[in-house]
This record gives C-alpha cells, structure tokens and sequence, in this order.
C-alpha cells in the first residue's frame, strides 16, 4: 500500500511536473527563442567589449607584437605628459559647451514655430528637417566649400557687410565656432522630439494665461519651457553624448587642425587606435571620455529636480 | 453708459487681432528665414556642381551657371568608381536592413506580447546601451574582428545588425507591437498557434508603419555610416559610398564642380527617400521623445 502510494505519488508528481514543464517552457522557451538574437548581440558587442576595453586599457596592446601588464601607466601617461590629450579634451568640451545648448535652443525655438496655427506645415517641417538627412560625410564636404575664404558661400553673404574675410576653419580661432555654425544646421531630430512633447502642453493653459493678459513670450517661458522641460532633459542628454564623439565633420573638414585646434576627442583616439595602433593607449582614451560622458549625463540628471517639471508636480 | 464698455471690448478684440496678424506675420517672416537658412547650403551645392572650373572662382560669386556644366557629373562618377562603391553598400545594406528588421521584431515582440521572468529588467538593461559612447567599444570589437581575420569584408558590417540590430529599433517596434490589441494573440493562441505564427500572421502584417519606418531609418543609417566602413575596410575596391566620398575629397580637394557633384549624387537617394516616406521619419522619432 506504501509502495501504491508512492508509486500513485510519483507519477502524479512526474505528470505535475510534465505538465509544469511545459506550461513553463511555454513561458519560456519562446521568449528566449525571441529575444536571443538581441540578448547576445548586446552580450558580443556591448558588454564584452566594454569589460575588454578596460582590460586592454591597462595593457600596451598593439595589434602586432606582444602584450604586457602596464597598470595605470597609460593613464598616467595620459594625465601627466600627452599634451595632444588635454589638448582634445579642451576643444572637444569647448565645442560641446557651445554646440549642445545652441542646438537645443535652436530646436526648441523651430519646433515652437511649427507649432503655430500655420499654413503649409508639413512644408516647413520638410525643409527644416532636411539638413539632417543629409549623410554626414556629404555635409562635411559641402560645409568645407561654403567656408572657403575665396570662394566660399559664407564670405560671399558676409563680406558686403564688413565682416571681413573670415578664415573660418582656417584659423585656430575660428575652426571650433565654425564647426559649431555647422551643428546648428542640422537639428531635425531634436526638433520633431519637441515637436511631439510641444503636443502635450494643454491647450486651456494658454487660454487661462491670456486672460490674465499674458503675452506671447511670458506664455513661452512660464507654460511652454516647464512643461516640455522633460522633452529638453532628453535632448540635452542625447545631445551632449553625440557631441562629445563627434568624429566625421574634423576627419574630413580639418584633420584637427589647424594647429590642433580641433582635434575632436574621437578623431585623437581614432588616431592613436587605427593610425598608431596603439590599442591600449586608445582605450585607455575611450575610458576616460566614457566616465567623462557618465559623470556629466549624471550631473545633468541630478539638476533636472531643479527644473524639469513631471506631471502633479 | 450701456455702450462704453461694450466699445471698449470691440476695440480690444480690433487691438487683440490687429495682434494677431502681426505675430502671424513675424511667425511666417521667421519660418521663412530659417528655410532659406536651410535651403541655401543645399543650392549653393547644387549650383556648384553645374559650373565651370572658371566661373566657381569667380568673386563674387554667381548664382546661375553659365553654361550648365552637365559633364561634371559624369567625370565626377567615373574619376572615383562610385557605381562599384554603389553597390559595395547596397551589398551591405540588404542583408543589414533585413537582419534589424528580422532580429528587431523578434526582440519587440518578447517584450511587448509575451509574459516572461526579468522581462522588465531585460528590457530595461538594453535600453541603457542608447546612452553608451560607442568610443568604449570600438577598439575591441575591432580587435576581435581582426582575430577572426575578418578585416577587409562585410562581415564586421553586416553581421551585428542580425543580432538585434540597435536597441533604438527593438524600442520603436515594442512601442508600436503594444498597441495591437492583446485578444488577437490569446484568440490565435486557443486555435493553436504558437507565438512565431502569432509574430508572422497577427503582428506583423498589422505593423506596416512601424516596420517601414525602421527600414527607413536602418537604411539611411547604412547609406550614412562613415566610421565603420572606414575602420573595416582598407581596399578601395570595397569601399562603400561614403568613404568614397571621403577618398574623392581627399583625391581633389580644390576640384569644386566635381566634389559638388559627386555630395549630389550621394545626397540624392536618400532625399527622395525621404520626400516619400518623411511620414514614418517624424513619427518615428516622435515616438522616441513622448515615451519611455
């Protein structure tokens, strides 16, 4: 009779845990079927390399010849003696400070135009976006043409008005204001985000605002600017990360030059890796630039209680 | 007395009016200087690629070529093989675009349709990868690739975009995967189909726009890609579009007229892309910026 039991007991059990099991590959198995391909792609080529690249970071990694353990020397290296670091690092924090801002300013102002009652704003919206869909290689090109001194279409607009021939990235001066200039033109995706937060901002906030006889620009400022702050959040952040990595405009436009003036962070790194094969130099670099873009995302997120607005808030 | 107050509200209307045109005015007056803003870089590029080599230095400058240079165009294609290099990234850009659309979807979909466990924390881990420098791996991935002697093909090109494909795309189709009503998955479910027939026979076909827009931008992405094919390839007979744009400047970088014409060719496709599709463009990046 115990052994009946127990008999009875374990195939009970085992039925209960076929029909567990497929209940729970059920769950399961499909998923993982589904989501495999992204799951190890982020695995090969995100988390693994990161791990790698610090590794390598402490080594002096070239792609020929033998490795060592170096320690912390290639950032020792880097924080006392490579001038050309610092060097990248200025200029590439002096474009973002400037560039970052101005095109979130710039976009934040073409979105709240189109966003007028307006006629022909699918037309508007086409040409203002147009400029970003323009591969950055080809408006690298044609941004060199239109700031050529001679001959170029910037000098010819300006120089009737006294401004003098520019040398724009010609001169150590100029380059990184030019190259900024040249940011601001492309702003499509920025302004289709606010665009689409602007779409949020209720509309009998106005109606209240005017009737206590405010103007266009006080309803900016005091509706407008603290309800799609979280959209500026965004944009700030995604923002700041792809200037801090800009790489094709100073390839092509200057090499970094003149001077150096514009050896863009990425541009020096990519120099160190594929030029110079100096593998665990270069990731060293990617490190520092990386824990640079963590620290300053993270700032930007510790200000936002300051002044991004949630809903009830 | 009745009439003073009513007079009043009439001249205010008149005042608020007379206000309104004119902003309306400023407003046009502004969108039409940003647009000319934007537009002029465009003409000058297509004005430069009709000229002369003489009348492209000429200062100040003229507008209108005179005459149309229309051979700029064919010497400018023929000085650097852009047909090769035209294919080249056509050769990579298929099988990319495929691979994001197929391995995306995939993805979407266990995150917008199944009930798994982690689910959320799956999700949540991949979406931190939108904020992560793409300086950080660049340097091992190559390493790697190298190992496997894989430099100078397609392989470094093709092969991660059929393992997800960016998690910007799993995101935007997730977005789109969970606004399909959840009856339709648990009424095919009790017919007996399995979750891959649910994917191909339900979600699919209902997420054309979603879908088209990721082609769009996964292939303007491919069109665009200058870093990477410059790491990857070292053979100028591989080269893609945009490095051989990049060569070409190299090659003749005071030869104007061909160098515009040479950015024309290479901007064309991708705005008449865009002029037929700018639809999925704005909504999909809309959709970035209002959820998540």
């Amino acid at each position: 009779m115990v052994i009946g039991f127990y008999f009875s007991m374990q195939s009970r059990f085992s039925k209960n845990l076929a029909l567990e099991w497929s209940r729970q590959s059920g769950n399961f198995l499909w998923p993982i079927f589904f989501v495999a391909p992204a799951v190890l792609g982020f695995l090969l080529w995100q988390l693994i390399p990161i791990a790698a690249s610090l590794i390598i970071s402490f080594t002096d990694s070239t792609i020929i010849g033998e490795t060592n353990w170096i320690g912390f020397q290639n950032y020792r290296q880097m924080f006392v003696s490579d001038q050309l670091f610092r060097q990248s690092l200025t200029v590439t924090f002096y474009y973002a400070i400037f560039s970052v801002p101005l095109r979130t300013i710039a976009a934040f102002f073409l979105a709240v135009l189109l966003n007028q009652r307006i006629h022909a704003r699918p037309v508007f919206r086409t040409i203002f976006y147009l400029p970003s869909i323009v591969p950055a290689i080809a408006s690298s090109v044609l941004w060199i043409w239109l700031f050529n001194p001679d001959f170029g279409l910037l000098n010819a607009l300006l120089e009737p008005l006294g401004f003098g021939k520019l040398q724009w990235i010609y001169s150590t001066q100029t380059v990184i204001p030019s190259l900024v200039l040249m940011s601001l033109w492309d702003v499509g995706p920025m302004m289709i985000i606010f665009l689409a937060g602007l779409q949020s901002v209720p509309r009998f906030l106005y109606e209240a605002a005017e009737i206590d006889g405010a103007n266009k620009w006080h309803k900016l400022i005091h509706i407008t600017v603290p309800i799609v702050s979280p959209t500026i959040l965004f944009n700030l952040i995604l923002g700041l990360i792809n200037a801090l990595q800009t790489f094709t405009q100073p390839y092509v436009m200057t090499q970094g030059g003149p001077n150096n003036s514009s050896l863009l962070y990425v541009l020096y790194l990519y120099r160190k890796a594929f030029d110079q094969f100096q593998m665990g130099y270069a990731s060293a670099l990617a490190w520092v630039i990386f824990l640079a873009i963590a620290g300053l995302s993270y700032l930007v997120f510790r200000s936002s209680p300051h002044w991004v607005h949630y809903d009830g808030k | 007395m009745e009439s003073k107050p009513i007079n009043l509200l009439e001249k205010k209307i008149m005042i608020q009016t007379d206000n309104g045109k004119i902003t309306k005015i400023s407003i046009y007056f502004l969108l039409a200087i940003g647009s000319v803003i934007m537009i002029i870089p465009l003409l000058w590029m297509i004005r430069s690629s009709f000229m002369g080599m003489q009348q492209i230095f000429i200062f100040p400058p003229e507008w209108i070529p005179t005459p149309w240079v229309f051979t700029n165009y064919p010497e400018a294609l023929t000085t650097v093989p852009f047909i090769q290099y035209f294919l080249n990234t056509i050769t990579i850009l298929i099988p990319s675009v495929l691979g994001t659309l197929v391995t995306a979807s995939m993805a979407a979909f266990a995150f917008a349709r199944l009930k798994w466990v982690g689910k959320n924390f799956v999700f949540a881990v991949l979406m931190t990868t939108l904020m992560l420098p793409y300086a950080v791996t660049l340097i091992p991935t190559f390493l790697i690739w190298a190992k496997l002697g894989l430099i100078n093909t397609y392989w470094p090109l093709i092969l991660p975009k059929w393992f997800g494909g960016g998690i910007f795309y799993i995101f935007l189709l997730r977005q789109f995967f969970l606004t399909i009503p959840k009856e339709l998955d648990e009424a095919a479910t009790i017919d007996g189909a399995n979750p891959l027939q649910i994917l191909w026979h339900i979600i699919i076909p209902l997420s054309r726009p979603a879908l088209i827009t990721v082609g769009i931008f996964s292939t303007l992405a491919e069109w665009n890609d200058f870093l990477g094919p410059l790491i990857y390839l070292n053979d100028s007979r591989k080269f893609t579009i945009a490095l051989g744009l990049a060569e070409f400047t190299g090659l003749y970088s005071s030869q104007w007229h061909l160098l515009m014409a040479a950015s024309t060719v290479v901007i064309t496709p991708v705005v008449i892309l865009f002029f037929f599709a700018q639809r999925y463009f704005i909504e999909g990046i809309a959709l970035t910026g209002t959820k998540g």
